[in-house]
């Protein structure tokens, strides 16, 4: 077995498997049951001053029968008065000392108020502080939230302030719903972050009800965007940690959220540059014994690659990702159709020939057996067919020798600039 | 099902037990999930297995994006008795044999999912298809099984006026009459029917052609002909004490079964069958159901030469049916008051040697006769031909066969077009419900051509 202890800029856990701020760790209930099922800790849903939710509040994406693709909620921060939440967190700490316990915050943009709670919070024995920058509804209408986590210098000032009283690290937990998130990230290392966490939720709406015509999930008849999260945002959400683990400018640890549901899902967000992962719409969907899975998946995955502590895998993919202006334009793949594994469904013939290259034929052997056929020559190796494949080892993208050296766009830029002796196009990056 | 003693009477409560749908359907949740199973395979083996062309693929997806109008309309549209279809189709050797799944995990049920749609379409009321605009033209349909109501739904979108002459008082001909209602409940079969009324087509029942209606007339008032009067009841068997009573016909059996509770009394009685097809099926199952104390089925080859399709016979192992392989039925044996006491018997054996049909021959042990003691025999050996109605109406045939342009159904004469079990013949693949509705669809189209000079194309496009 595997060491799966994490410190993720000073907060130890005894593995990497945190619970997100969110409806899971709104009680001390919920977080000794959550640290009894195995996890490793937890983000106390976001302190402040308690506020009224609505009724509804979730909502949910199902894909071709399977629920949960995604999650949309329209809920606020804590409903419960602060003196309640630190009582519940000074026993949570006492019972589970090994576990982190990271309060998240979210107050007025206000010097003295930001003091204030961050007294109050590190005087109970939390690990670590996270500032909610994210949240997208309700709070960002009162200046709080997405609503700051959207305003760079807004940031920046308000982690300075944190950093003026906290003894504790501080988390800066950023918003997606911004162009650049590694701007808002710099600034919150200005501002002396000792780490980030990425991503809250993104703007959303649910959907539309086709028959009653309301808004997905309404509150008696009328509906707001809410925050969307689960699997479905997963790809973003990792794009947004790979951005942030190569950013010079960034350079402290990453606590990465978004759609993990699984332990292969950790070891991705791990890969490319997260030291530990937080998890909320899981446990929304199987209750918070779905920890044992990841943890057992984790630890076989671990022994399998021969790797004596989760943290070897932290951001080891991230060189491995950088600008298209630096990818090999000679690099040349090409499908390759295993005619023992393919069950003759055609989908990749009709995706090829509808959305793609039109160089997959369907043919008749000297059999009479239907076969289905790449015509090597014409396929630009994009991927499609064996992405629709539904047969295991049906469909190979085979790496070809294109008998050129490597060759990126900007290599190639500079080589035509260095002939003109003169720039012709900007470097893409 | 109910078990019974020998003691107790049928009763109204047992048939309605005994005789409601065996296999339950899928529910909303049953059906998503399977529809999604799907992977709507393009140009997909399960459309070209299916005689109908049903898109299945398609009625599908329907059902799994909650569209059961639209999927019932997929699957009507090209089987018009697609909601029989779905009970009875040997779909393991049609759609879903043919499914990509097959090898790769398990097949979709596709025979299930038709069902599911196709019962919304019965329970929803809703009218599928609109008839043609009116084109003058008429159209007689002998028979209102399968293959007559698929010519004369297609015939009345295209905007023919069509009669259908049904013998009996009611039309679905081996959907409404010849199918156990645990496997297909009448009110299936007259949806269908009440479906292709209600596109404007007449229906008049108990007449017979050449009784009620002369050929000549039929000849003077209609511009083509689809003869589709399948086949009749069961042979006789030629063998000694076919008369005692205690003797069935197995369609008459089954028929009996169909139109309220069987005045045929079975409770506690031996009985055996003759026959290992699957009309001998469904009189086995139908006798255990009627409350018999045992049933035998004879056979004088064995298991691998029986016509019966797996599941039937599976499904006949299930309700407690015996087999009795290379038994060749000899004399039926009676007492003195005419009733059945046994069924005589001679064992054979296969010798190595195939027969024309290439199925290897039995052929008696001698010595080996045996009296089965039995209370009632039904026999299940094939139908009878309508060769008496073919001659009438002057068309050429093979033994009861009419002969025809396979593509067309056209036959002899060239306003009367034929299909359904009235041309299958040996050699002519299975006598399918589902290949009757095909072959009522050609014969449609090919009149639509011959009378109104459209183009292949344009034919049967209508909605």
């Amino acid at each position: 077995m595997a060491d799966l202890r994490i410190d993720l800029a000073g907060i130890k856990s005894p593995n990497p498997f945190w619970l997100a701020s969110a409806p899971p760790t709104n009680t001390g209930y919920q977080v000794q049951r959550a640290f009894e099922a195995g996890w490793g800790g937890a983000v106390w849903k976001t302190l402040g001053d308690p506020i009224i939710n609505t009724s509804s509040r979730f909502a949910a994406v199902h894909f071709n029968g399977q629920r949960v693709a995604g999650f949309n909620n329209i809920e606020l921060i804590t409903d419960r008065p602060l003196e309640v939440n630190l009582k519940e967190i000074c026993e949570t700490k006492k019972r589970f000392p090994d576990h982190a316990v990271i309060a998240s915050l979210m107050v007025e943009p206000k010097r003295e108020k930001w003091h204030e709670i961050v007294k109050r919070v590190e005087a109970v024995g939390v690990d670590g502080l996270e500032l909610n920058f994210g949240c997208p509804h309700g709070m960002a209408e009162r200046g709080m939230g997405a609503a700051s986590g959207q305003q760079p210098d807004l940031v920046q000032a308000q982690t300075t302030w944190v950093k003026e009283v906290a003894t504790t690290p501080v988390i800066v937990k950023l918003t997606p719903n911004i162009t650049d998130i590694t701007v808002v990230a710099r600034h919150a290392v200005k501002g002396g972050a000792d780490a980030v966490s990425m991503i809250n939720t993104i703007n959303s709406l649910a959907g539309v009800d086709i028959h009653s015509w309301n808004t997905i999930p309404h509150v008696g008849g009328q509906g707001a965007h809410g925050g969307y999260c689960g699997p479905a945002v997963k790809p973003i959400a990792l794009s947004m940690v790979a951005e942030c683990a190569r950013d010079r400018g960034v350079g402290i640890p990453i606590s990465g959220i978004g759609g993990i549901s699984t332990w292969q899902d950790v070891v991705e967000f791990m890969l490319m540059g997260a030291t530990g992962i937080q998890v909320c719409t899981a446990v929304m969907h199987h209750g918070f014994r779905i920890v044992e899975e990841m943890i057992d998946g984790l630890n076989n995955y671990l022994d399998d690659k021969g790797l004596a502590s989760v943290t070897e895998l932290i951001g080891k993919s991230v060189p491995k990702y950088s600008n298209w202006g630096d990818l090999d334009l000679n690099y040349k793949v090409v499908a390759r159709i295993n005619e023992d594994n393919c069950i003759n469904c055609n989908k990749c013939h009709i995706a090829c020939e509808d959305a793609s290259h039109q160089c997959i034929d369907m043919l008749t052997n000297a059999d009479g057996k239907a076969v289905l056929q790449v015509r090597e020559e014409d396929c630009v190796g994009c991927n499609l067919c064996s992405i629709v494949c539904p047969a295991d080892g049906a469909i190979d993208m085979i790496a070809l020798d294109s008998g050129v050296a490597p060759m990126t766009w900007n290599q190639r830029q500079q080589v035509i600039s260095t002939l003109n002796g003169s720039h012709s196009e900007a470097e893409v990056v | 099902m109910e078990h019974t003693s020998p003691l107790t009477a049928f009763t109204p409560d047992m048939f309605m037990r005994n005789f409601a749908e065996a296999e339950p359907g899928l529910s909303r949740k049953g059906a998503v999930e399977e529809s999604n199973r799907c992977l709507y395979c393009y140009d997909a083996p399960c459309i070209k297995a299916c005689p109908t062309g049903i898109n299945i693929p398609s009625f599908i997806k329907r059902i799994a994006t909650d569209n059961l109008k639209g999927s019932a309309m997929t699957i009507m549209e090209s089987n018009p008795v697609g909601a029989s279809c779905a009970r009875v189709c040997p779909t393991e050797e049609l759609c879903e044999g043919a499914c990509v799944l097959n090898d790769a995990s398990a097949p979709i049920q596709i025979g299930l999912l038709q069902r599911y749609a196709t019962d919304w379409a019965v329970n929803s009321g809703v009218q599928l298809f609109k008839a043609g605009i009116p084109n003058g033209k008429r159209v007689a349909v002998i028979g209102g099984g399968p293959a007559g109501l698929s010519a004369a739904r297609e015939l009345a979108r295209e905007g023919f006026a069509v009669v259908v002459y049904e013998a009996k008082q009611l039309a679905g001909g081996l959907n409404t009459h010849g199918i156990v209602s645990f496997r297909l409940p009448q009110s299936i079969s007259l949806w269908e029917v009440e479906q292709v009324e209600k596109l404007g087509v007449e229906i008049r029942t108990g007449i017979k052609i050449g009784v009620d209606v002369t050929v000549e007339e039929l000849r003077g008032e209609y511009d083509a002909i689809v003869l589709a009067a399948g086949m009749g009841y069961v042979p006789p068997l030629g063998i000694e004490g076919e008369k005692l009573s205690g003797v069935y016909d197995a369609i008459e059996l089954v028929e009996t079964t169909k139109t309220g509770i069987p005045t045929l009394e079975l409770m506690g009685q031996r009985v055996a069958v003759i026959g290992a097809g699957n009309t001998a099926i469904d009189a086995a199952t139908c006798s255990v159901r009627l409350g018999a104390a045992n049933v035998k089925m004879v056979y004088r080859r064995t298991r691998s030469e029986m016509t019966a399709y797996d599941f039937e016979y599976e499904f006949a192992k299930q309700e407690g049916v015996e087999f009795n392989w290379l038994t060749l039925p000899k004399r039926i044996v009676g007492d003195e008051l005419g009733n059945v006491t046994g069924l005589e018997c001679v064992q054979m054996k296969l010798t190595g040697e195939t027969g024309k049909d290439g199925r290897l021959k039995p052929v008696p042990v001698e010595g080996s006769e045996f009296v089965m003691p039995v209370d009632a025999v039904v026999i299940a050996i094939g139908q009878k031909r309508r060769t008496g109605l073919i001659e009438s109406l002057g068309l050429e045939h093979d033994s009861g066969i009419v002969r025809i342009d396979p593509k067309t159904g056209r036959t002899s004469d060239p306003m009367i077009y034929a299909a359904g079990d009235i041309v299958f013949g040996s050699g002519n693949g299975e006598a399918m419900v589902v290949s009757a509705a095909q072959q009522g669809k050609d014969a449609a189209y090919a009149i639509v051509k011959q009378l109104s000079g459209l183009q292949d194309g344009v034919i049967g496009s209508a909605v």
